[in-house]
């Protein structure tokens, strides 16, 4: 199932997430980017839609269930419609939104789409590097509209395997190369306990040279 | 019936059987009246949530359960045996229904000692869960819920199979099972091997657990530590998982295995090396 982490370490975020599209039982593509980058230091990863189409096939629960959903056509749209309001807003202004007012500006979007007909189910997790205080900021958020600046952060199934290890080995002083261990330690642990665990993983991080993906 | 009544008692009336409700379907009647994820009023409601784990390496099997009792968001107790001492040489651990693990665990250690009678030695752990499992799967079906691991030493060292109401039974080294288990797998996973020293697998496990408590709303509270050696089980300790968190497991404070304890004062914030001094 879907499965996105990142974590926070000495002036960078690393933001990671699998690369499979899914529908139904069926792997459509093994090779999708679902880590937006929304501006020079910001990232976006994005995840969870439990669309009707194939709701019924395979949930046993409610359909809105986050973590039996599936990748499909809701998440892409949200996530370029804040694509777009992120960049048009740097237009506008000329600067562009800081991760803080970023994160908010997106919760709200998913706030206000929350109380509509159709709501997007989409679970996000902003990455981003403040260059005004350096600090590197990281930003937990569900589909319900739920937003929790944190250390380190996982959606979907690999998070109930990956948040008592970062607990364990994560640190907030970490060297880009202490981190990026420590975020292989989770894609293996997930590996090796997860029954349908994704085999890639697209990584990016974001510092304060602007963002890049980095290979494992 | 020859005998005293202490040998074969039990079987003075016939063999034992249970009173069972006098409906068509007596696990269907059941299941109307336990399912509280349908049916939140519901009459009776098991006792659900825990983590469990063992694991056998170099010196032998560790044994580490939480302590807390949920019946549905209610935390029923905190202060659960979750490990069952079925003789000195085995050990049973309770996920699932607590009932149902103590009374058939309690139950497989009479047949336990029976076998010894019998046979003049002791069962093995293989035999012992293969008896539980095949006793198990005689009432597959009818509402049993169990997830249990037999641990023990015999003839053939340390022991470990995982054991449940399906009726699987597994023979391996390291075993999760519950609600938390995930969050144990994940710090056990990390640092297990078979030639851990003593010290270092027993403070394994208390992390384990101690994760799983942090992290998962139906674990908590204690941590009950057990080691099996080759001279039978031994009791190491109970922790309290807050003070675990805080404290650590020893008297002198500051070993915290809490994430704000352990990264106190650390910072991702990266200045420039210049940016003081402008």
């Amino acid at each position: 199932m879907e499965t996105s982490f990142a974590l926070t370490g000495k002036g960078y975020v690393i933001v990671a997430a699998d690369t499979t599209a899914a529908r139904s039982i069926v792997k459509m593509k093994d090779d999708q980017d679902k880590i937006k980058e929304l501006g020079s230091h910001l990232l976006m990863a994005y995840s969870g839609e439990p669309g009707p189409s194939n709701a019924y096939i395979i949930m046993p629960t409610q359909p809105t269930d986050p973590l039996l959903s599936f990748y499909s056509g809701d998440t892409i749209q949200f996530a370029e419609y804040v694509e777009r309001n992120i960049r048009l807003y740097q237009i506008r202004h000329l600067y562009p939104l800081r991760p803080s007012a970023a994160a908010s500006w997106i919760r709200r979007s998913l706030a206000v789409s929350l109380r509509s007909r159709n709501a997007f189910t989409v679970n996000l997790l902003i990455g981003g590097y403040d260059l005004a205080d350096h600090k590197p900021t990281l930003y937990w958020i569900d589909y319900l509209g739920t937003v929790v600046e944190v250390p380190f952060a996982a959606h979907g199934y690999g998070s109930y395997f990956a948040l008592s290890l970062l607990d364990r080995y994560h640190n907030p002083d970490a060297t880009l190369e202490e981190g990026l261990a420590t975020l292989k330690r989770c894609i293996n642990e997930v590996s090796k306990r997860l029954v349908v665990s994704p085999d890639r993983y697209k990584v990016k991080v974001v510092d304060k040279d602007g963002v890049r993906e980095v290979e494992l | 019936m020859w005998g005293s009544q202490a040998g074969f008692g039990s079987l003075v009336k016939g063999v034992p059987s249970f009173v069972i409700p006098s409906v068509p379907d007596p696990a269907a009647f059941l299941r109307l009246h336990t399912d509280d994820h349908a049916d939140p009023s519901c009459k009776i409601k098991i006792q659900h949530g825990t983590t469990t784990l063992a694991f056998r390496y170099q010196g032998g099997v560790i044994v580490a359960v939480d302590s807390r009792a949920t019946a549905g968001s209610y935390v029923a107790s905190g202060t659960v045996k979750k490990v069952i001492e079925i003789n000195p040489y085995l050990l049973g651990t309770m996920a699932g229904g607590a009932a149902d693990c103590q009374y058939w665990e309690t139950y497989l250690g009479v047949h336990c000692r029976l076998h010894e009678l019998r046979n003049r030695e002791r069962i093995s752990v293989s035999a012992a869960s293969k008896y539980l499992s095949n006793l198990v799967y005689s009432y597959k079906g009818m509402g049993l819920s169990m997830g249990t691991m037999i641990c023990g030493w015999d003839k053939t060292g340390p022991a470990l199979f995982y054991v449940d109401s399906d009726g699987t039974r597994l023979k391996g080294n390291i075993f999760s099972v519950g609600s938390g288990s995930t969050f144990a797998y994940g710090v056990l996973d990390q640092e297990y091997r078979w030639d851990l020293p003593d010290e270092e697998a027993q403070e394994l496990a208390r992390r384990s657990i101690y994760a799983a408590g942090h992290r998962d709303a139906f674990s908590g509270n204690t941590c009950n530590l057990y080691q099996v050696k080759e001279d039978g089980w031994q009791f190491i300790g109970n922790y309290d998982i807050t003070k675990l968190h805080y404290d650590g497991p020893g008297e002198a404070p500051g070993n915290g295995y809490g994430y704000d304890i352990r990264v106190e004062g650390q910072t991702s914030t990266d200045l420039p090396a210049t940016a003081g001094q402008a």
